[in-house]
């Protein structure tokens, strides 16, 4: 048979292949590798991996997480390293040492000194003192940390009553969706600094008997108040916002369709409209933790803010005012702090928006 | 148009009369009265000075009269000073109107040209500096701005005196003011002058011929200030609030610094006093500014 093959002339028009001029091995399955090497398609991407891999390629914003991150750190770590507290008055030897005022950065008092020359160890003031004796660096520590957990706090608070009254307003429509939104643009139209402060006076006063020996007093009630200021005002911006994202994506064929099939109004918000609508919330999310920042420190400047002796980075810069000429270090510690919060987050907000929102896309 | 107009005075209206009622309730809810003080007088004194201040009264009926007076321009008596408080507002607010003033002036100013010098010049040295300085701006509190400044220019450098009462101290209010509404200015100049001078109609002059800087004053810039207009409304708002802390740091005895003297002192007739006067004046403000922005532009419709 062999033999008859070639001996086989083949016709020279023929398209038919000539076998022989290939080795069997050739006809081999192909390997993993070589398989690999045909794919064109890179691998399937989510949304939520896309968008990741714009925000890595964003230098500010990357940076501005790694500040973020190493401001938290500081404020986790920082007070147990630091053997001192944020109300504790500097002693040596168990006796309180009234030496310690106003000391410079890196300096001891003149008892600290004399307890050094006899042998002991002391943690040094990394930015001394204040007119109380207390070492400054524990309470810019401890500013920053109350001034981040008002700034994320209040942030979540808006979040759940936007995304609640929003939801709703937008999805019932109608004349609920008229009235909800006339309520809406009332509050949106009240001056918000004058309000805060106004109701961050009258609630100090109203609440305090209130949560008296309850497990919110240990808060302080300006704490409180703030929070309350927070909800009552700040949520205005991000309803409206979730109710815009509601109304379009309400027309879309996905909803007509899980409404088709019995699903209820409750179930289409939760799993159809809310994850859809996710990145602009997450975006005006991570721009309010700046503005509430900004919102507390005033606040606090204006001495409205949190309650003392606990510092806020505010109440801080406030302080500071009093000794400007002789201690300018201690009004420039807490206002760079500040600034490096607030313009970490914005960076980070605006580098989100351009990484998750689909709209900006080119 | 009418109707637009008329509704959004009507919003207007409500707003301010919630405003006077929150203020107003929130005040009567603080325990502690005005006479309660330490050097309280005695129980037939004190009715009697109920009495003459309607204190003895149902608070809806005090609310009542409260409106009556204010409506006739009436803010009562601050319980520090004794003085009418109409006339500590009228005084004070000669100078906050003059510092805001200034100060918006100058945000609006310097914010227009620097837009514009950035969207001219995109993605060159001068477009990053500004978008970077502009960046930096928005992240410096006032009152942090205000305190620096201060402890720079009058403290270290003495180029200022640190109190005086005459009007030539308002160089450093003003920069205080008006650096974070000058940064918002710039972006949005530079947006919106990007975005105008994408527009087809700028295409068609300067194919026609157009000398390039008409195009970009006439066709460009004129186009690009409507979305600022809509601006105005929020940036006198932030001035007037700003004004609180700065009036307060640079000692200038403006509005600002009575409400936050008002505070302090617990004089309650004055907070609600400039609360309520502020808060209208910032009202009214966002409504004129939106009412221009859809005059302005023709192309707005009313809904």
């Amino acid at each position: 048979m062999a033999d008859k093959n070639n001996d086989f002339k083949k016709n020279p028009f023929s398209l038919q292949v000539d076998l022989s001029r290939f080795s069997p091995s050739q006809f081999d399955l192909a390997t993993e590798e070589e398989k690999a090497q045909q794919e064109v398609m890179s691998e399937s991407t989510t949304f939520f991996k896309d968008g990741m891999r714009r925000l890595k390629k964003n230098p500010l914003a990357m940076m501005s997480i790694v500040v973020l991150v190493l401001i938290v750190l500081a404020c986790v770590v920082g007070p147990m390293v630091v053997p001192y507290g944020y109300e504790e008055m500097i002693s040596v030897n168990g006796r309180r040492d009234k030496t310690a005022k106003n000391l410079m950065p890196f300096t001891w008092s003149k008892n600290e000194q004399k307890a050094i020359d006899e042998g002991q160890k002391l943690f040094p003031h990394i930015l001394g003192t204040d007119e109380q004796c207390r070492d400054y660096f524990v309470r810019i520590l401890y500013g920053t940390r109350v001034s981040l957990a008002v700034g994320l706090f209040a942030s979540i608070i808006v979040l759940i009553i936007g995304l609640l009254y929003g939801s709703v307003a937008g999805y019932a429509g109608g004349r609920v969706d008229l009235i909800m939104m006339r309520i809406v643009d009332i509050i949106y139209s009240l001056p918000d600094m004058l309000m805060v402060i106004l109701l961050s006076v009258i609630m100090k006063e109203t609440l305090a008997p209130l949560i008296q020996n309850t497990v919110l007093a240990g808060l302080g009630v300006n704490m409180i108040s703030l929070f309350l200021v927070f909800a009552l005002l700040y949520w205005v911006s991000m309803a409206r916002l979730v109710r815009g994202q509601i109304l379009t994506i309400k027309e879309n064929e996905y909803i007509l369709a899980a409404r088709s099939i019995g699903a209820k109004p409750a179930r289409i918000i939760r799993q159809h409209i809310i994850p859809n609508c996710l990145s602009v919330i997450i975006i005006s999310t991570a721009l309010q933790v700046p503005s509430a920042i900004f919102t507390e420190s005033f606040l606090s400047f204006l001495g409205m803010g949190v309650q003392a002796p606990m510092p806020s980075l505010g109440s801080l810069a406030n302080a500071a005012r009093s000794g400007l000429q002789s201690y300018p270090h201690k009004l420039v510690f807490p206002a760079v702090v500040i600034c490096l919060i607030v313009l970490s987050f914005n960076l980070l907000g605006d580098g989100l928006r351009d990484a998750f929102d689909p709209k900006l896309r080119r | 148009m009418a109707k637009y107009v008329v509704k959004r005075i009507l919003l207007a209206i409500v707003t301010v009369f919630i405003i006077c009622a929150i203020t107003f309730f929130g005040m009567n809810a603080i325990p502690g009265g005005p006479f309660d003080s330490e050097k309280a007088p005695s129980p037939e004194v004190k009715a009697v000075l109920m009495e003459r201040y309607n204190l003895d009264k149902p608070v809806i009926v005090q609310f009542g009269l409260y409106l009556k007076n204010l409506a006739h321009g009436d803010f009562g008596v601050s319980l520090k000073t004794g003085r009418d408080i109409m006339k500590t507002i009228s005084e004070s607010f000669a100078v906050s109107a003059k510092l805001g003033g200034m100060a918006a002036a100058v945000a609006l100013a310097c914010g227009i040209v620097f837009g514009s010098i950035a969207a001219l010049n995109r993605n060159k040295w001068p477009d990053r500096l500004i978008v970077f300085l502009s960046t930096l701006a928005t992240a410096v509190p006032s009152f942090v701005l205000a305190t620096l400044l201060l402890l720079v220019f009058c403290i270290q450098l003495g180029w200022f005196p640190v109190f005086s009462t005459d009007s030539q101290n308002y160089v450093l209010p003003v920069i205080a003011l008006s650096l974070y509404p000058m940064a918002y200015t710039t972006r949005l100049t530079k947006t919106s002058m990007l975005d105008a001078l994408g527009q087809d109609y700028v295409r068609t002059a300067r194919a026609k011929g157009v000398a390039p800087v008409k195009v970009i004053f006439k066709h460009g810039l004129r186009n690009a200030l409507i979305p600022v207009i809509t601006y105005a409304g929020p940036m006198i708002a932030y001035i007037l609030t700003g004004s609180l802390v700065v009036e307060n740091i640079f000692t200038i005895g403006g509005l600002g610094s009575k409400f936050v003297t008002g505070i302090t002192n617990r004089d309650y007739p004055m907070v609600m006093a400039t609360t309520i006067f502020l808060a209208t004046l910032m009202v009214v403000m966002n409504l004129i500014c939106d009412l221009v922005y859809k005059l302005v532009d023709p192309r707005i419709t009313f809904d």
